[in-house]
């Protein structure tokens, strides 16, 4: 098992867990969120490829109004 | 009507008021005051997907802007280097769709200014990845200039700071940017709070200018909105027309010719 910190809450994987798994994994729609990890953008079809390790940081992001 | 079109990378536009998203007291008045501002772009933010949802606010900002045609312009507010703002602009890219971002790099808190050498790198990265650029800066000239040469299609440089609703401060140094790049685009953004602040920005031939809370944070965003689009086009038509030049002392505008004696004075 790994532990990641995703949106900075600690959350545990089993190994070899990827980017698209833990989307799944938290009921996220593929194109609903973007993703980074370790403070790099991970494209969405990046992420079947992007294989978890133990401490890395995910970030998720969505649409907002903004100025 | 003479076509007064102006452009942002290859996108002609007519409309010379850029609206922020944010802030508005309901979805539906955001909607209404996106209509009534007739702008053609329309910015937006990304979040955290973790935290608290929006009540609605994005998804009817989108559907009312495709509703007239607007472009987002999606920011990069919140982050405080380079590496940060290239992270969140490529997400933006992703999320929505466009390669224009509004690029902000804060580097102080309390009057989030700029900070200028994070932004250049940024700026710099970001054109090579494609993306068309449009830096948050301030009036400072050499800065600019960097930022033109890196490859921004058009800049930013704040009135006053954001949300701050003064106003041109710097007016001189606005002056003074707008003379030097005489053909470079430069959109006021950040810091105005009236619509004659506006007019008056349009009046000194800047190109547009984007605006946020002076509208969300109005009694009436919805009719405010419609006095912002009023005053960029009274500005920019004033700015065609030609201001008069100022002087120091009076000049009489009625065409008298010597004294009127009237009451049978010598004065």
């Amino acid at each position: 098992m790994i532990t990641i910190h995703l949106d900075e809450h600690a959350l545990t994987l089993p190994d070899g867990s990827t980017l698209d798994q833990l989307l799944i994994q938290q009921q996220r729609a593929p194109e609903s969120v973007a993703t980074a990890r370790n403070g790099q953008f991970v494209a969405r079809d990046a992420r079947p490829g992007t294989v978890l390790s133990d401490g890395d940081q995910v970030l998720l992001f969505k649409p907002i109004v903004g100025g | 009507m003479i076509q007064d079109d102006w452009q942002i990378g290859e996108t002609r536009l007519q409309s010379r008021l850029l609206l922020g998203s944010a802030s508005y007291p309901s979805p539906a008045v955001l909607a209404q005051a996106i209509e009534a501002s007739a702008s053609q772009v329309i910015t937006v933010g990304l979040k955290r997907s973790l935290q608290a949802g929006d009540n609605g606010f994005v998804a009817l900002a989108l559907q009312a802007a495709q509703a007239q045609g607007a472009h987002l312009l999606p920011n990069t507010a919140g982050c405080r280097t380079a590496r940060e703002a290239v992270a969140l602009a490529c997400m933006a890219r992703e999320l929505y769709g466009t390669s224009w971002i509004k690029l902000e790099v804060i580097g102080d808190d309390h009057t989030l200014q700029p900070e200028p050498f994070e932004l250049l790198a940024a700026a710099t990265e970001l054109v090579r990845l494609g993306f068309t650029v449009l830096p948050y800066c301030t009036e400072d000239l050499v800065l600019c200039r960097r930022l033109l040469d890196a490859g921004c299609p058009v800049l930013m440089p704040w009135g006053a700071p954001i949300g701050s609703g003064l106003g041109l401060v710097n007016l001189a140094g606005l002056r003074s940017l707008r003379a030097r790049l005489a053909d470079a685009t430069l959109i006021i953004d950040a810091g105005l709070g009236a619509p004659s602040q506006a007019a008056q920005a349009l009046e000194l031939g800047f190109d547009a200018v984007l605006l946020n809370s002076a509208v969300a944070q109005a009694r009436d965003p919805v009719a405010m909105a419609g006095s912002f689009r009023d005053a960029v086009r009274a500005g920019r038509r004033a700015y065609g027309a030609g201001l008069m030049a100022t002087q120091d002392f009076a000049r009489p505008s009625t065409p008298v010719s010597g004294h009127a004696y009237l009451l049978g004075g010598t004065a």
